[in-house]
């Protein structure tokens, strides 16, 4: 490890967002180290399971034809449950299965790698095992460098770029987050469950490299937050995001709801005889834009979940590609900065601009009502009930009455879960400028 | 699946099963430290039931018995705490703690 020599950029956190800055840095030549507190990058990291790597389009064109994916998501199923009902809306597409594809399930140790490997070969030098345990700061309070936990690891550099994911310990160093609230925060459990590719290809209706991503509304006991299911190539990723107050607040433990969860009717033939591999666990920035930090200090900027960029809403989440965007244009704010030889919060102002004018922070605007309409308590514990009661009585044939027609189906089950016009009126509204 | 009260249904392997399939290299440091006498006065307890590891254990007089080792270092258990110095939370050395598997 160099002593006392000042680099030009540090990057703290080998996932998917400091893979990206130290990448850009490297080419256009200049020092980056690259810290990683795990063993390798990616033995910390833990998702649901899908990346959407269109973005690597521009830093590593053709990525698909090394990136160590799993399957391609050629089918994805958006799923409603309640205690013995399931509604499933089912996507499938072709196009999703060939070049230049959509998403792909992959393991993190194994992605994280192969990215930090690829910002390596361009010239980072990545030291893992080697956590970073603080800010150091000169006499203005500019930052200008890290300490480690290594003997004699303070590490000086003219930038810091802060990538060290949700819990940002130097983000929040550096006063650059208000108050901490765990109710922007969910926690992911999930398990990794074996089985034959040929039973999952069976089951899931896919074949070869094809594969699913089913995210469930409803399958969580009860606590706020939302399921998954996704397919790798001989194992399934089975798991649930909660709501961290709530999740507090109630009596089951994460694993046990992962158990009911692959116990309903409707998941358990999809889930059940295969061999847990791993279980594992991790926290989600769930509030997007309402709980992102200040971006840029002096000599330091934050990407990544570090800076809050994971879009979730409880079934929906994109945090890699939000990462791994993030933390490139975080690496070419720093580079410009390093350029003009300045590094103050006001030279590194290119990065602000550049998230404000890319899909980064253009969709967190767009979708800024999601995670608080999605994870609320009428979608959470009141629609599930009243849109699978409405389907059941569309579809059942109730000889000798007559059919029912579907405004006074609709009526009654929506008074029968206990919905206000006035409130499913508000809540479609909400949904439409969200998502429309 | 059976014998499941009031139709929870519960893992079916024990939470030491399913925590064994996980990988922790454990250092001799305790990286989370719980100060059990804050503990004691707790009436909400949000550690014991959320942390994914289960490491948050009541004990018979009132207080919380902790252990580190088998850790994700996820961060459920300092951002649900409310009582202020409970939970000394830091990261595990270097090279240490849960590893997740490559293939
Ligand atoms: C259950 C769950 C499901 C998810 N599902 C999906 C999904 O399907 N698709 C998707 O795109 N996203 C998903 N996400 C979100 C996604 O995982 C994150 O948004 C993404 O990992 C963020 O990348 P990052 O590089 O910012 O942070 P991280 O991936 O967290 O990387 C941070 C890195 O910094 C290192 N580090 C931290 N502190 C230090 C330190 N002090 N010193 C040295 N190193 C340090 C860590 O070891 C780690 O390698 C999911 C998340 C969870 C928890
Ligand atoms: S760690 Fe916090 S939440 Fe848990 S018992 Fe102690 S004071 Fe209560
Ligand atoms: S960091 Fe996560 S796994 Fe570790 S003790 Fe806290 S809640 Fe449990």
């Amino acid at each position: 490890m160099p002593e006392q020599t000042t680099v030009d950029a540090i990057v703290v956190g080998a996932g998917p967002a400091g893979s990206a800055a130290a990448t850009v840095l490297a080419r256009h030549g200049y020092s980056v180290i690259l810290l990683e507190r795990g063993s390798f990058p990616g033995s910390k990291n833990m998702y649901g399971g899908v990346v959407y790597p269109r973005i690597l389009d521009q830093l590593h064109p053709e990525w698909w034809l090394e990136a160590p994916i799993q399957r391609w998501v050629t089918r994805r199923s958006t799923m409603v449950l309640t205690d013995t009902q399931a509604v499933t809306v089912d996507f499938r597409s072709t196009d999703w299965g060939a070049p230049p594809y959509n998403g792909a399930t992959a393991y993190r140790p194994d992605w994280d790698h192969w990215l930090a490997g690829k910002a390596e070969a361009d010239g980072a030098l990545l030291v893992c095992s080697t956590t970073a345990t603080g800010l150091l700061r000169d006499g203005s309070g500019r930052v200008v460098g890290v300490t480690t936990d290594r003997p004699d690891g303070d590490l000086h550099a003219r930038v810091v770029i802060a990538c060290d994911g949700v819990n940002s310990f130097l983000a929040k160093e550096a006063g650059l987050y208000g108050e901490v609230d765990a109710a922007n925060y969910t926690l992911g459990v999930k398990e990794t469950i074996a089985l034959p590719k040929d039973v999952i290809d069976e089951r899931f209706a896919v074949r070869g490299r094809d594969g699913v991503d089913i995210e469930i509304l409803g399958g969580t006991s009860g606590v706020n937050g939302g399921g998954f299911i996704y397919t790798n190539l001989d194992t399934l990723s089975v798991g649930v995001v909660l709501k961290l107050p709530k999740l507090g607040a109630q009596k089951l433990r994460p694993e046990q709801i992962i158990a009911n969860l692959k116990a309903h009717p409707a998941i358990a033939p999809l889930v059940e005889g295969g061999e847990i591999k791993e279980y594992s666990a991790h926290v989600i920035p769930e509030a997007g834009l309402s709980m992102m930090p200040t971006m840029t200090a002096d000599g330091m900027l934050v990407a990544g979940d570090a800076a809050a960029m994971c879009l979730a809403a409880g079934i929906w989440l994109e945090g890699v590609n939000f990462a791994m965007a993030s933390g490139m244009y975080a690496g070419e704010a720093a580079a410009e900065a390093l350029e003009a030889g300045d590094t103050s919060a006001g030279g590194l102002a290119g990065y602000e601009r550049r998230l404000n004018d890319t899909f980064v922070l253009r969709d967190h605007r767009k979708l800024h009502r999601a995670p608080a309409l999605v994870l609320s308590d009428r979608v959470q514990h009141r629609y599930p009930a009243m849109i699978a009661n409405t389907v059941e009585r569309m579809f059942r044939v109730d000889n000798p009455s007559p059919k029912p027609g579907l405004r006074r189906i609709l009526n009654e089950e929506r008074k029968r879960a206990g919905v206000r016009i006035r409130d499913l009126a508000k809540d479609t509204l909400d949904g439409l400028r969200t998502f429309g | 699946m059976s014998g499941a009260p009031t139709g929870e249904r519960w893992p079916e392997l024990s939470f030491e099963d399913l925590i064994a399939t996980t990988r922790f290299d454990i250092h001799e440091r305790a990286h989370i430290t719980v100060d059990d006498a804050i503990c004691a006065d707790c009436s909400t307890r949000e550690c014991v039931v959320a942390c994914p590891a289960n490491l948050f254990v009541p004990t018979s007089d009132g207080g919380i018995l902790f252990n580190y080792e088998q850790c994700f270092e996820c961060g459920t258990c300092y951002l649900l705490c409310n009582k202020e110095g409970a939970i000394t939370w830091t990261y595990p050395e270097g090279g240490h703690g849960v590893v997740f598997k490559r293939t």
